[in-house]
Order: structure tokens, then C-alpha cells, then sequence
């Protein structure tokens, strides 16, 4: 397709219309000529000659009759070694480089490249001359921080080749031919190591998609333990402002045992994403002892940058991350927050004045929805390899009420629901899910029964707990306070995690197991106490040894030696009880 | 080559209509009429036609009207005379000075760059325990004072500009009420502030729209003041007026309402300014505190509610105390780690208990019997909102995470709270 040219016939904010000859393609990208200044644009809508464009900057000083230039392609990213410890923005330009050329401010209307240009990798072909190959079968690869970066055949080419040359291991840019293809008519395709891809459509060079069933451990325990993530699966986190949904992301972030993780900042706050960028490359990573951000890519469309930009970062993030995922890896991403680009959607409907649906949304947002969250799965590759992608997005529900469309939207289609609680927030037990909403519909690595026991006590707790707030404690018989006891207790030492404690933020999946099924037989366990306060003050007690039990390294000499002052506290305990009984 | 219409096709609301070619999205214009000339900003164009939100109202506009076309869009000086002074909310003094004409800056630029942001770690020292202890506020921070209308918002604001270290503080009135405006004026003159302090104020009595400008024009001098090095505290009161004035707009120009007739855009509107909100690498920083008030004491009400998805954290002022629960710095973490080794601790354990008062003194009122543990709480509850909570207290924060352990002290065993044996060991009064 060559290039089109329009011509600006109205302005409403960053949405414009443009009349346009010939012919155009939706969701094409297109160029407003203002001045010295391109600002990026995408179709979004045709109306015979007139196109509705979303502008990805700020439009003040674009007027009616500038021209708009088509570019013939399609929202896209560009793939290839070098995404790794990148900061982007929406549309992938690399902010730090920004920052190098512009200064303090975001400049409107630049575009960098994503990839360094003219940096060399080390190349080592694994395919040879007469393979044949398919979209996604592996030529090679290249070191890239702590992974192999496969170089694999683009995307696009949708027919199966055969390799007529490979070049050998050396060193080379992402722009140098790395391979040649022949189609089976006879067509010669050159091969670099970077193509592109757009955004918009999902990346399906894999075998099949399989059912996700093993564990992603986040070491949060309550996540873990009562409502689990799988590898590969979709989950989100819905909560009123306050409740720390950010923080939880964050946590997840440093902690997931995942090969790579993408942080989408999705009209959030700008400090947040400073706090990931600036402390990441200080820490360690423990599965690998490299700096965290070796595994980390940010995009980052923060709150005050352009709306539409907004919409696509979601696209830009899913898009790098199936990337990543075609190489065998297991990747995350998580999304903070998809209201935001909800809302971002929204906006745009409203200007083009489509019917709304509820809260004014438009009719499109679940369906929306479902398709983003559909991009996470695991894969199995063409060479046999399983590689998964993992989705976990906040939502922020107007008012905390999760009768809204974002939040009843997301429920339909995730596998795991973390809803975070204002009341639990409000009174500091973080991380604040709730353990009586949430849910989850993948498997968990700790026994069932162990687990459905510990729902069951928080439940049977709330409601001597709401009963209590009737009839007063005076009114509640012994069995029926210890119920509530042993929830306070399991709720207080085990689903409570201080996120700031360099032991206590990260509970690996062997600790929580230990750890559990001894929490597990105290629930279990027949008290006979004098009194109610007898009780209270010994689980108070116990809930005291156990939280500096939290705060001891796991297998360590004090660890143990906690564990047994909290066996001899047990035992001496029920003599004690049984003692006084018999008085 | 400034363009000239002599004939107004439309008016509604405060938005008029032209016929004009060549006009830049949200270009400045001015409109001359009977009544005197009032700025406008082009907010949508549409082929030929354009049209302009009218700063001073469309009130008394007639279709025979000049609009003359200024080719630039709206704009502020920047000047260090402007400290002390006072100015409108289309940027004229207020105050029977001179007009800031040199140095003109664009209001409402680009956003900062993530990337040149640093980590805020100063903590911003307020002597008022429910911040300091509980909620520290720090330099960079966006926090919205959420409260409703007769509550002393007001003072608290004053005095956190008064106590505050900063170089530059700027206060931006939306729909202030005559006597608010003249309180910041003498309190801020008393206090010996008024020379660092530059006002940018919109009464209830201006033309609505004219409030719109207020949070761009002091984010703007904010913003140059902070790139030249300076620590800027911005106070903006009411952030309701400015959401209001929005609102009105955007039904003026028949956009699908999203919430409570609010905008869909509202999010975004609010978050563009409390972003400018920042600490720059290598120069100075901007901390916004803003009051928002609820209607109807509602915090799911569109405005505090988007607010608080924007804003690291909020203030909620009721019955003049600041309320332990919902009130949050978001920021707290990153200061509160290099105070006292007790400082977390006794911000959380102090408050769990506190919630647990709250719960018993709810069991009380509904004539249940007290317990011995029900009654340390309340004899705590009692402590806590004397010597902590009320806004009269006035104390260095060492100084009141010391009277915690002691109100502690004074009403538990160290067992029946939460804190590790390390701290109770160090910190925990000895009777």
C-alpha cells in the first residue's frame, strides 16, 4: 500500500476526523503533520471518506486542514534481542532515551526506535540449509542478559519454507540477514533477527494451547495457599483505592517464580513506576543472583500521559510478552490498573459518540476484556517445548463497588479472584484480600483438605464474629469463641504478610507447606480452656510466637528453635488447661 | 496576523460559537463585549466552525461580539516578583499591582518524563502526630485533604504551609468564599509566609470557568519554580469547584456523561494536574496538597473517588480530627524506614488496637456487658484520641512515638499486642 494523505476536518480533543481518498485500513497508523511535529495517530473508525483517527499525543495547536499522513501499517511493535530491562512508553520508545534527548519532559510527536540499532549479538545458528520451517521454528539464538533469546522465523510469514542459508556464529546487528527462506513457489525471504508485529492480534506460532496446571508461586501466602495463580492462567485483583492493589503487584513482581515479568503501569500513578524502575536494578534476583531488572521489561503509560497512548500499552505489553513466551519461557505480566484502559476506551467511545452502555462504557468493553485476557495461556511450541504466559490485572472499581462493568466484565473471564477489602485495609492487615470473597479455580500445591479446613474456620469465625456483634460476647458460648479465636489466629500469623520485612514478604512454597500443616493441626485441635480469657490470652500468646517465627529466615538455627518453643508452648499449654480442670 | 469574527453563531452555556478558519485546538481568544472583554479557549472544532468556552461566562454576549483570535494558547508570566502577589484566575492581578507580562510560559505542557523522576525520600515534618507518626507526608506527595463543609480544612492547610520547609508555597483558590481567601491572606501575613507565597484565586462570586484555569496557571509557576531548584508546596482548594466546573462543560457541549453527569474524562482531567506533582533528578520538587470536599460526606461520590485512585494516599478530616482509618500516605514507607526503628511498628500496632476500641465501644453503645479485655481497649480508645488525634497536639514526631509505648504501657501486657519481643524489650515503658 503506498501512502495516503488526508486533511483534518474536525478536532475534538485527541480524537480528529479526516477525510481521506483511496484507500485505508482500520487500525492503520497515520501521521498528523503539524509544524515540524508528527504526531502518531490511529484509525479507529471509517465513514466513506471520513476517518475517525485516535492521536496518541496531545493535540493543542493542530488545526483544521493539517495533513495526515497513512502509513499503511498497523499499530506494531518491534521484536527482537534488547527488550529486556527496558523502560517504555505506550508505544514502545524507550523513556530514559527520551529523557537523554528532550530533558524533564515527554516531547510530543518523537519516535525512537524499541531495539538498539546498532548494537551486535553473539549469534549461534541451530537450524541448518534444507530445514524445513513455519513461523516461530528457532534459526538460532543470541545471549541476552540471563536467557537465550531465540531467533526464530517472523510471525507473519504464514507458509512453511525451507532454509537455503543460515549464517554462521558471529557477531551481528538486529538489521543484518542472519538467514535466507524459500517459499515453496520459489520466493527468497531474507531474515533478520528484529521484525515487527502488530499489537492488536495475538501471536499464534505454537502447536496448541493446553490447560494450565502447574502452580506460579508468588510467595504471598494467602495467594498461594487459599486461592492459588496456575502458570498460565489469568487472575485480578479488583479493590477500592487504598486497599493496595499496587503494592500486591509490586511484591508479585519481585517475587513471582517466573522467568520474565512485564510491568504494564496502565494509567497509574508516575511515582509507583519511578519506585520499580529506580529500586529494581538494586536488587537481586535470589532464582538467579542478577539484578531484578535483568528479567523485567516496564511500559509505562502513566496517568497524565495521552489517553490513547493508554489503550495501547496493554496491546504493546501482551504483545512483548507472547514474544518472550514463544521462546519456552514463563512469563508474567501484570497490568495496573485495566480500568484505566477501560476508561481509556470510554473516552474514545464517547467521542465518537457511540451508543453507551453501562456507566457509559461501550457495548464492546467485555468482550474487550475477554480478549486480553484470552492472550495468557500456555503453549506448546513447535519443537515440543512448553512455554506460558501468565495475566494478572488490577481493577479499580469507581467507588470500590464491584457491581461495575470493569470488574463483573474481568470475573467472567479470570481463573482467580483476589478481591482486596477496604475493612481489612482500613484495619492494616495486609495484604488485605479477602479470604471469604476471593476465589479461585486452579489447583493448589498444598493438600485440599488441609486447605477447605482453613476456609472453613474463617468462615464459621466471621460468623460468630457477626453473631458476637448481636449478643455480645457474654452471650457466646466457649466452643463457638474458640472458633472465632483459632480465625483470628490463622487470619492474624498466616494470611497477614508484612510486605516490608525482607523474611516475611516472600514465603517460599516449601515453608508454606510446613508452616501450614502445622497451623493446620492447631486448628484441628480440642482445647479446654477455664474461660474466655484463659483462651484469649493464650492465643494471643501463641499468635505472638508465631509472628516472630514469621520474621526468622526458613531453615535456619533460630527457626528451628522457635518452632520449638512454639511445640513446648502447645504441649506445657494444654497441661496447664487440663490441670486447672481438674481443679 | 491575528484573526478577527465579528458574528457569534451560537451560545450555550458559557460556550460560543464561531465561523473561522485556521484556528489552533485550545488557542486563546478574546471576546469584546458590552460589558468589558473576557479571554476564551477554543475547547472543539468542527470543520468551519469553532467553538470557545468564555472565561468570563457567555452572560451578556451578543452575536454582534468581536472574538479577536490571539494565535497562541493560553499562557502565564513567570517571574520571582510574582512572589507575595496575587492573581485571578485568568492570570490578571488581583491585588492593584502590575500585570506579569515578561517571561511568558504555556500552562498545562507535556508530562515529566518517569524517568527523571527520583524517589522521594524526604519526609515533610508536619508536628501533627496523625500525620507524622501515622501518615507522613512526603516532598512530592499529591494528597487531597478529603472533608466536608464546615470542617476546619482551611487551618489545617494553613498550618501545614506555615510549619512546612519549603522555598515557594502556592495556593490555588477554587470557589473560595471571600472570608477563605482573606484567611490564607492574614494567616499566611502572620506566620510571615506571604513573601514566599503567590496566590492564584478564583471566589465563588468569578464567572465559573474562570476556575478551570487555576490548577494549570499554579502548576505551571509551580513547575518553572521546581526546575530552577526550588522545593514548591501547592495548596488547591476546592478540587470539587474545579471537577464542577468541568462538568458543566462538558454537558454544555452535549458529551455522553459517565458518572453523576461527570465526564468520562474525569480521571484523566484530575490525574493531568495532580501528576505535575514531582521531585526531578537534579532539580527541585512540587508537593500538591488539595481539599475535596464530599458531597454528602459520600467518598464513592465520582470526584473524591477518582481523586483517591490519583492521589498517594488522602487525609480525611472529620469532627476536626484527622481519621486514623482511610487516611493514608501512600509515601509513609519510603521515609518512616530511616526515622526510628520503632516508627512502623507502633503505626501499626497502635492502630490495630485502635480499631479493635472502635469495635468494643460499638459493643458498648449497644449495652453489651464489658469484658476486661473491652476495658483496656476503652481506656486506650480514651489515650489515643487525646494525646494523639486531636489537632491541638503539637509535637515533634519522636516525641509522640514516645507517648505511644507510653499510652501503651499505661493500658496493656506487652503479650496482648503485636509487637515483636525486640521491640517490646528496647521500647516497652519499665514501671
Amino acid at each position: 500500500m503506498s501512502k495516503q494523505k488526508g486533511e483534518i476536518i474536525a478536532i475534538n480533543s485527541n480524537m480528529i476526523r479526516v477525510r481521506f481518498k483511496d484507500d485505508i485500513m482500520q487500525n492503520e497508523v497515520a501521521y498528523v503533520i503539524s509544524g515540524p511535529k508528527r504526531l502518531k495517530a490511529e484509525v479507529i473508525k471509517i465513514r466513506g471518506d471520513t476517518a475517525f483517527l485516535q492521536v496518541f499525543e496531545y493535540t493543542k495547536g493542530i488545526k483544521v486542514g493539517d495533513n495526515v499522513e497513512f502509513s499503511g501499517k498497523m499499530l506494531s511493535v518491534q521484536l527482537g534481542p534488547g527488550l529486556l530491562a527496558q523502560i517504555y512508553d505506550g508505544l514502545q520508545n524507550s523513556l530514559p532515551d527520551l529523557a537523554e534527548e528532550f530533558g524533564f519532559f515527554l516531547p510530543a510527536g518523537v519516535e525512537l526506535d524499541a531495539i538498539d540499532q546498532k548494537q551486535n549479538w553473539l549469534f549461534t545458528p541451530l537450524a541448518k540449509k534444507g530445514d524445513k520451517v513455519t513461523a516461530g521454528s528457532v534459526l538460532g539464538f543470541v545471549p541476552e542478559g540471563i536467557f537465550q533469546h531465540k531467533i526464530m522465523v517472523p510471525f507473519y510469514l504464514n507458509e512453511e519454507y525451507v532454509v537455503e542459508d543460515v549464517k554462521g556464529k558471529g557477531e551481528y546487528n538486529v538489521n543484518e540477514k542472519i538467514a535466507v527462506l524459500k517459499s515453496a513457489k520459489g520466493k527468497e525471504i531474507d531474515v533478520t533477527m528484529m521484525f515487527e508485529w502488530p499489537v492488536k492480534i495475538p501471536i499464534d506460532a505454537y502447536k496448541e494451547k493446553m490447560q494450565p496446571t502447574e502452580s506460579l508461586i508468588t510467595k504471598i501466602r494467602i495467594i498461594d495457599t487459599l486461592f492459588p495463580i496456575a502458570k498460565g492462567g489469568t487472575y485480578c485483583i479488583p479493590g477500592p483505592f487504598g486497599a493496595g492493589k499496587t503494592v500486591l503487584q509490586q511484591i508479585t513482581s519481585r517475587h513471582a517464580d517466573v522467568d520474565i515479568v512485564i510491568v504494564a503501569a496502565c494509567g497509574e500513578r508516575a511515582g509507583e513506576v519511578v519506585e520499580t524502575l529506580k529500586e529494581f536494578p538494586k536488587l537481586t534476583d535470589p532464582r538467579t543472583g542478577k539484578s531484578l531488572m535483568e528479567r523485567t521489561i516496564i511500559i509505562c503509560n502513566t496517568s497524565s500521559m495521552p489517553v490513547a497512548a493508554r489503550e495501547a500499552s496493554v496491546y504493546t505489553a501482551s504483545t512483548i510478552a507472547e514474544y518472550y513466551r514463544q521462546m519456552g519461557l514463563n512469563v508474567l505480566l501484570l497490568a495496573d490498573s485495566t480500568s484505566r484502559w477501560a476508561q481509556a476506551m470510554r473516552e474514545i467511545s464517547g467521542r465518537l459518540e457511540e451508543i453507551p452502555g453501562e456507566e457509559a462504557y461501550p457495548a464492546y468493553l467485555e468482550s474487550r476484556i475477554a480478549s486480553f485476557y484470552e492472550r495468557a495461556g500456555v503453549v506448546k511450541l513447535h519443537d515440543g517445548a512448553m512455554g506460558s504466559l501468565t495475566i494478572g490485572g488490577t481493577v479499580s472499581p469507581a467507588g470500590g463497588n464491584f457491581e461495575e462493568p470493569v470488574t463483573q466484565g474481568t470475573l467472567k473471564v479470570v481463573g482467580a479472584f483476589h478481591g482486596l477489602s477496604r475493612e481489612r485495609a482500613d484495619a492494616r492487615k495486609f495484604p488485605s484480600v479477602n479470604p471469604l470473597e476471593s476465589w479461585s479455580k486452579y489447583k493448589n500445591f498444598i493438600d485440599d483438605e488441609l486447605v477447605n479446613r482453613a476456609k472453613a474456620i474463617l468462615k464459621q469465625g466471621e460468623e460468630v464474629d457477626q453473631m458476637m456483634k448481636v449478643v455480645g460476647e457474654e452471650g457466646t458460648n466457649l466452643e463457638d469463641f474458640l472458633i472465632f479465636l483459632k480465625s483470628a489466629f490463622l487470619d492474624g500469623i498466616y494470611l497477614q504478610q508484612n510486605g516490608f520485612d525482607e523474611v516475611d514478604a516472600a514465603t517460599t512454597g516449601e515453608r508454606q507447606k510446613y508452616v501450614f500443616e502445622k497451623i493446620d493441626t492447631i486448628l484441628q485441635k480440642e482445647f479446654s480452656f477455664k474461660d474466655k480469657t484463659q483462651a484469649r490470652q493464650f492465643f494471643y500468646a501463641l499468635r505472638h510466637k508465631f509472628i516472630d517465627w514469621n520474621y526468622i529466615k526458613w531453615d535456619s538455627d533460630k527457626f528451628k528453635s522457635q518452632e520449638k518453643e512454639i511445640d513446648n508452648f502447645l504441649g506445657t499449654g494444654k497441661v496447664l488447661m487440663q490441670a486447672e480442670q481438674n481443679i | 496576523m491575528r484573526k478577527v469574527c465579528t458574528k457569534i453563531l451560537n451560545i450555550t452555556g458559557n460556550v460560543v460559537t464561531v465561523k473561522a478558519d485556521g484556528i489552533a485546538y485550545e488557542e486563546l481568544a478574546q471576546i469584546s463585549t458590552q460589558r468589558g472583554s473576557s479571554l476564551a479557549q477554543v475547547i472543539r472544532l468542527d470543520g468551519g466552525l469553532v467553538h470557545l468556552q468564555v472565561f468570563a461566562g457567555a452572560r451578556g454576549v451578543s452575536t454582534g461580539d468581536e472574538v479577536l483570535f490571539l494565535g497562541h494558547p493560553m499562557r502565564v508570566g513567570f517571574s520571582y516578583d510574582m512572589l507575595g502577589r496575587i492573581f485571578s484566575g485568568s492570570g490578571e492581578p488581583r491585588d492593584n499591582g502590575p500585570a506579569i507580562k515578561d517571561n511568558e510560559i504555556e500552562i498545562a505542557g507535556p508530562a515529566a518524563n518517569p524517568s527523571k523522576r527520583v524517589i522521594p525520600s524526604n519526609m515533610v515534618r508536619t508536628n501533627i502526630p496523625m500525620i507524622d507518626v501515622f501518615n507522613s507526608l512526603v516532598e512530592s506527595q499529591k494528597l487531597p485533604i478529603f472533608s466536608v463543609s464546615g470542617e476546619p480544612y482551611d487551618e489545617l492547610l494553613a498550618r501545614i504551609a506555615l510549619q512546612a520547609e519549603v522555598d515557594i508555597i502556592l495556593l490555588g483558590g477554587i470557589g473560595l468564599k471571600y472570608d477563605q481567601y482573606m484567611y490564607f491572606k492574614n494567616t499566611l501575613e502572620e506566620g510571615g509566609a506571604l513573601s514566599r507565597t503567590i496566590f492564584f484565586v478564583h471566589t465563588a462570586a468569578d464567572p465559573i470557568v474562570e476556575g478551570l484555569m487555576v490548577p494549570d496557571l499554579t502548576l505551571a509557576v509551580a513547575e518553572k519554580f521546581a526546575l530552577d531548584g526550588k522545593k514548591v508546596l501547592v495548596l488547591l482548594t476546592d478540587m470539587t469547584n474545579f471537577a464542577d466546573a468541568l462538568k458543566e462543560i462538558a454537558i454544555t457541549m452535549e458529551q455522553v456523561p459517565s458518572n453523576r453527569g461527570y465526564p468520562g474524562d474525569l480521571y484523566s482531567q484530575l490525574a493531568a494536574r495532580y501528576e505535575k506533582a514531582v521531585d526531578f533528578e537534579g532539580a527541585g520538587s512540587i508537593t500538591i496538597l488539595a481539599v475535596t470536599t464530599m458531597p454528602g460526606d459520600d467518598v464513592t461520590h465520582p470526584v473524591p473517588d477518582n481523586t483517591g485512585y490519583i492521589t498517594e494516599g488522602q487525609f480525611y478530616l472529620r469532627n476536626g480530627r484527622i481519621e486514623p482509618f482511610g487516611s493514608l500516605s501512600r509515601l509513609k514507607q519510603l521515609v518512616n524506614k530511616n526515622t526510628r526503628k520503632d516508627h512502623r511498628a507502633v503505626m501499626d500496632g497502635m492502630i490495630q488496637l485502635y480499631a479493635q476500641y472502635k469495635e468494643t465501644e460499638e459493643k458498648r453503645s449497644m449495652g453489651f456487658r464489658m469484658s476486661d479485655w473491652d476495658k483496656k481497649l476503652l481506656k486506650y480508645g480514651d489515650l489515643f484520641e487525646k494525646e494523639m488525634m486531636d489537632l491541638k497536639v503539637n509535637i515533634p514526631l519522636e516525641k509522640a512515638l514516645d507517648n505511644g509505648w507510653r499510652i501503651l504501657a499505661d493500658c496493656f501486657n506487652p503479650e496482648e499486642t503485636n509487637f515483636r519481643t525486640e521491640l517490646v524489650k528496647e521500647f516497652w515503658p519499665n514501671k
